[in-house]
């Protein structure tokens, strides 16, 4: 028996729906109507030429794909390692895994920042001050991605850990084994197309939190994208406006994607708790 | 335990095949190494800066953290995310309980996959997205008159209004596993024996939701203690929070020691959420082991 949609249910829905849609209606409207002036669509036609806005979406473009490569590189054989040979690793992984959620991003870039004070302050005279300068590049400043990194390895275990619970990962290896692959070739040919799901997810969620990706990025100085908004906001306030909206929908088309190739199972696991 | 089956056909060729390749655990070692140098350094540089007073070790920092304006914005990110993760829990139970129960396959979907993009949509964005409808200008603020009747965003009960708007999404994908878990013949077994729909939520759904509710409770609190994007977007420092006083310290013009301030407030910030972790985790245990069983 299908219960109906009773009254209150409605209500509940009702008023969510207004809540949640409200802000977005009206950031919408704030950045086409511009009081006394009528309708205009400059806010979005002005965004491409926007000085900045390009370098910025290609700085946090290039290391959300850095953060991709690296955490997956990391974690992959990390991860199948645990389930052939080092199982009794696997608590010291998921410790070490889970930590970076006990340090919020705030206090994780105020003990960067001293870190970084070191270079100056102790090592000058030693080669290790060679590659704090070089992780330091503005171009491509590396010590955001080992940041990225770190605060993805909770949502990457995660992802991971779902999709290797699903196969038999030992079975698999040891029959590739026996019909003469490599170890690489094991793992790449055959258990990675098996965790293509998981390893999607991780790379979604990976790839949507860099992009919004504020708290470091700003306090060490570097602009990539969601800094950028932040510094628009200050003088143009319906540019920042239409641009958030635009980032959320892309956000929005991303998650899409995430649930139509994990086929909606792992959802849960998009919440960045 | 399906592993365990095949394991014991194969155990000896895997065997002898095992004594020829390197130790497994070899793979796991470039992690780990990476978590001590990218995690490791910086989480030694919070303590050892926050015990360090002047080239001594001491607990001057921990001391002056707990009091005067850094107490302050402690107790003021404690209320604020203990009110924002009261009301997120509030409305986003009966939310997802109106999802769970229409049985709507189209609905549960739309409104789940909202909800995994809200829950993320924090920071910059959601702070303009804000401001452009109630903020001084705002859309509703000038069409609706707000100003005159005392609206202000930039408040501590405007940041309430905004961080709902991704801890409730948050909250209903964390109770909705849990309230798929609650069986109709409970609720049916519960009606044959003559409770009512409030006996039914009291003594039978209430007691199995209490660890989900306390743990999506807990996890909101954690996720709106951390949030600083979008109260440094939004109220600049008009709403005194420890993640903008940490901000200060470490951006502003440093005075010699502030820093040392900034990174024992740090130290406090972990303390809460290792707390926050410590109650959060058992609980989830518990719920699930309910809920799977």
């Amino acid at each position: 028996m299908a219960r109906r949609l009773t009254p209150w249910r409605w209500a509940v829905l009702g008023l969510a729906a207004l809540y949640f849609l409200v802000p977005l209606g009206a950031s919408v409207v704030f950045t086409v109507d511009e009081p006394g002036r009528g309708i205009s669509f400059d806010a979005y036609t002005k965004i491409l030429s926007t000085d900045g806005f390009v370098s910025s979406l290609l700085l946090s473009l290039e290391l959300a794909l850095a953060t991709i490569a690296v955490v997956l590189l990391l974690m992959v054989p990390a991860m199948v390692a645990l389930r052939l040979g080092a199982p009794r690793l696997r608590p010291v992984v998921e410790i070490v895994c889970s930590l970076p959620l006990v340090v919020p991003p705030i206090a994780f870039v105020a003990g960067i920042v001293s870190v970084l004070k070191w270079g100056p302050d102790q090592l000058s005279r030693t080669p290790l001050f060679e590659t704090f300068v070089a992780i330091q590049n503005p171009s491509f400043p590396v010590v955001l991605v080992l940041a990225y990194v770190v605060m993805a390895l909770p949502f990457v275990y995660r992802a991971l850990d779902a999709g290797l619970r699903a196969i038999d990962v030992r079975t698999l290896v040891e029959a590739a084994r026996s019909c003469g692959a490599s170890w690489p070739q094991a793992l790449v040919r055959a258990v990675l197309p098996n965790i293509r799901g998981a390893l999607l997810n991780a790379g979604f969620l990976t790839l949507a939190l860099v992009l919004g990706e504020f708290t470091v990025a700003q306090l060490l100085g570097y602009q990539p994208f969601a800094v950028w908004i932040y510094n628009v906001g200050g003088s143009q306030a319906q540019m920042s406006v239409a641009v958030s909206v635009l980032s959320l929908l892309v956000t929005w088309a991303l998650l899409l994607a995430l649930a139509g190739v994990g086929g909606g199972r792992n959802r849960t696991a998009n919440s960045r708790g | 335990m399906t592993a365990a089956l095949p394991r014991a056909d194969v155990a000896p060729v895997a065997s002898a095949k095992r004594r020829r390749r390197a130790p497994g655990w070899l793979a796991v070692v470039p992690l780990l190494v990476f978590a001590a140098i990218a995690f490791g350094l910086p989480a030694f540089a919070i303590l050892d800066g926050a015990f360090t007073v002047g080239g001594h070790y001491g607990t001057t920092n921990l001391t002056d953290s707990l009091q005067g304006p850094y107490l302050t914005s402690l107790l003021g990110s404690v209320k604020l995310s203990a009110l924002a993760a009261l009301l997120g829990a509030l409305l986003g139970l009966p939310l997802a309980q109106a999802v769970v129960g229409s049985r709507s396959r189209w609905l549960r979907e739309a409104v789940l996959t909202a909800s995994g993009v809200l829950a993320n949509f924090g920071g910059v964005p959601l702070a303009f997205a804000f401001v452009a409808t109630l903020g001084n200008a705002g859309v509703l603020t000038v069409r609706l008159g707000l100003k005159d009747s005392g609206w202000n965003l930039y408040s501590f009960w405007g940041l309430v209004l905004v961080y709902l708007y991704f801890l409730i999404p948050l909250m209903v994908l964390t109770i909705t596993p849990a309230l798929d878990g609650l069986r109709a013949q409970w609720r049916e077994a519960a009606r044959n024996n003559g409770a009512t729909g409030v006996q039914y939520w009291r003594h039978v759904a209430l007691p199995v939701l209490a660890p989900s509710l306390l743990g999506g409770l807990v996890l909101l609190f954690g996720s709106a203690f951390a949030a600083y994007a979008t109260a440094a977007a939004m109220v600049g420092s008009a709403v005194p929070l420890v993640t903008l006083q940490i901000a200060d310290a470490l951006s502003g013009n440093v005075l010699v020691g502030q820093e040392n301030i900034a990174l024992a407030l740090s130290l406090d910030m972990v303390l809460v959420a290792g707390l926050v972790m410590a109650v959060y985790l058992p609980l989830q245990r518990r719920s699930a082991r309910w809920l799977d069983a």
